[in-house]
């Protein structure tokens, strides 16, 4: 039995996340199908067939899985899916959104974000905005499940090629629409996907000071966040909240300035290669995990730091 | 229209837990116990359409052990009209909840299911679209903004890279994000009031749900800690360690 991947995409570009998801069905062993669904999206589909380790791409391409709609997604992806050992797909808002639709509809329970492998049916997972790793084993036919990408490096983009195949089955549910999007324009790299992420917290003060992390961002090469205090009071937009319930990244350096480090947020960003903290309080848990701990008045320090990098 | 709310039961969210030293799963005795943050948000969100005259009925459903009725009785002081506990003691996965939902949208034909993205103790993140399947209803996850707009419910919603917004049929199900309210506190003549709202409980087994699941648990640990580093003096130290001993820039 074959492993279905769903790729994640935008119908032009196929995005990373689908190469962790590749790297975490590689672990689990057998046979990887990747599905592309989405309209007008042969290109992707020409991506996946180039990536290592593929042995089929199948391509859904209907105006109905323009916008991945779930009500109309999830039945085609379920009627597919039944014939794989395995269904993955990233944990991003639309493997969110459809692959519990999917489980529902195979009668199984998801295992959601899991970040290691242990065997074909056994996984690792954190609970708790990960204060703990649950392992858990499945007993279903085809076992669904979402992919934590900080939890798989990614496999090669290229090296294979596999033969794309084009599925008709189209679903339109009809029951929802896509109305509109406001996609965040940012010439800095995409948060999740970044190498260098610079966050602000409470301690940034308001919105406007957030411009001494976006030069230091621009100068660093890295993506900004912020922790949900920062969001809750206003100061940034959620799509760049890191934490328990927003983004998970991993970065090779994470810079959290004048975040105190509540649980929540710590579930976001622990598992960065380097991170360095810096608060004014010396007292502040963020200290407990950062590799590098400055105290400091961030309105000194990070503007120094752009300074003199 | 007719507004159901599902509300979890979970660990208060300033509750660091601990794993069990047996690694069956986390120590939950003596550990403050509260509504589910994203489970309030949803309740509220009943709460404002009805203040708008957009609902005219709010029931609130949990699924979950007797002391749930705790959580019941908030939601009921904060605006919700009666509520329904599903009494199950052990632990329950998403599906069998999603299962035992279905059983009450059957029963109470609600317009309007709206639940918590996620709850803070599993961190599962299904049982809204699992219901969903379920129904065959239109699913509005991630919330930030709920209208209703004629005969459809268009939903803003927060995704990867910025808002989405989709037009949904009623009925539908919505499932919140932090941004999509502010909760408020329920007043102590509410919770007096809340008291004598009805409350009704009901087994899994009347409602001829299974609660089986092909997930098991095998076992719980404590992550991997990180230490604390070091200090460093200056932003010029900083940008040396950084360079010549962490090589990340």
């Amino acid at each position: 039995m074959a492993i279905l991947v769903v790729a994640e995409h935008d119908n032009h570009s196929l995005a990373p996340a689908t190469l962790n998801t590749l790297a975490a069905a590689k672990q689990i062993g057998g046979e990887i199908v990747v599905l592309v669904a989405g309209f007008n999206a042969a290109d992707v589909a020409s991506a996946a067939a180039q990536i290592a380790g593929v042995s089929k791409v199948l391509l859904a391409d209907d105006e109905a899985y323009a916008h991945q709609l779930p009500e109309n997604v999830a039945p085609m992806l379920a009627n597919l899916g039944r014939d794989f050992s395995h269904v993955l797909a990233p944990a991003t808002s639309n493997g969110k959104s459809i692959l519990p639709r999917v489980a529902a509809l195979l009668d199984v329970d998801q295992i959601s974000e899991i970040i290691a492998v242990d065997s074909a049916d056994t996984f690792k997972r954190p609970i708790y905005a990960g204060n703990a790793i649950a392992t858990v084993q499945s007993s279903a036919s085809v076992k669904v499940i979402t992919v934590r990408t900080t939890g798989f490096d990614a496999v090669a983009a290229e090296g294979g090629s596999a033969a794309v195949e084009a599925i008709g089955a189209a679903h339109n549910a009809e029951i929802s629409a896509f109305v509109g999007e406001e996609l965040a324009k940012s010439d800095r790299p995409e948060l999740t996907a970044a190498k260098i992420v610079v966050s602000g917290g409470r301690g940034m003060g308001n919105g406007d000071n957030f411009k001494h992390l976006y030069s230091l961002a621009d100068k660093l090469g890295a993506a900004v966040g912020a922790s949900r205090a920062a969001v809750d009071a206003g100061f940034v937009p959620n799509d760049m909240q890191v934490g328990q319930t927003g983004k998970i990244v991993a970065p090779q350096l994470y810079i959290a300035v004048g975040i105190s480090g509540a649980i929540q947020h710590l579930a976001g960003m622990k598992d960065s290669k380097v991170i360095v903290a810096i608060n004014k309080d010396e007292e502040a848990p963020i200290f407990h995990v950062a590799d590098y701990g400055l105290v400091a008045d961030l309105f000194e320090a990070v503007p120094e730091l752009s300074d003199q990098l | 229209m007719k507004v159901l709310v599902a509300i979890k039961r979970v660990v208060d969210y300033n509750v660091k837990v601990r794993v069990k030293a047996d690694n069956s799963s986390v120590d939950l005795a003596n550990v403050k116990m509260a509504m589910n943050p994203f489970c309030e948000i949803a309740v509220e969100e009943a709460v404002r359409l009805k203040e708008k005259g957009a609902a005219t009925e709010i029931v609130v459903v949990s699924v979950g052990p007797t002391s749930a009725q705790e959580q019941l009785r908030t939601a009921l002081a904060l605006g919700a009209d009666r509520a329904i506990l599903i009494e199950a003691a052990n632990e329950l996965h998403s599906l069998a909840v999603a299962k035992a939902l279905k059983a009450i949208v059957d029963k109470e034909q609600p317009d309007l299911v709206i639940l918590g993205k996620q709850a803070i103790d599993s961190d599962n993140n299904q049982t809204g679209q699992m219901l969903a399947a379920l129904t065959g209803f239109a699913q509005g996850t991630f919330a930030s903004k709920v209208e209703l707009a004629g005969d459809k419910l268009n939903v803003t919603r927060e995704i990867d890279g910025g808002l989405q917004t989709v037009a949904l049929n009623l009925p539908a199900i919505v499932t919140t994000d932090l941004r999509l309210n502010e909760p408020r506190y329920a007043s102590l003549p509410n919770i007096m009031k809340a008291k004598k709202k009805p409350l009704e409980t009901v087994t899994p087994d009347a409602l001829g749900v299974s609660l089986a699941s092909t997930n098991k648990t095998l076992k719980v640990e404590a992550p991997a800690a990180r230490s604390a580093g070091i200090k460093v003096k200056s932003v010029a130290e900083l940008i040396e360690k950084l360079k010549n001993e962490a090589k990340v820039i």
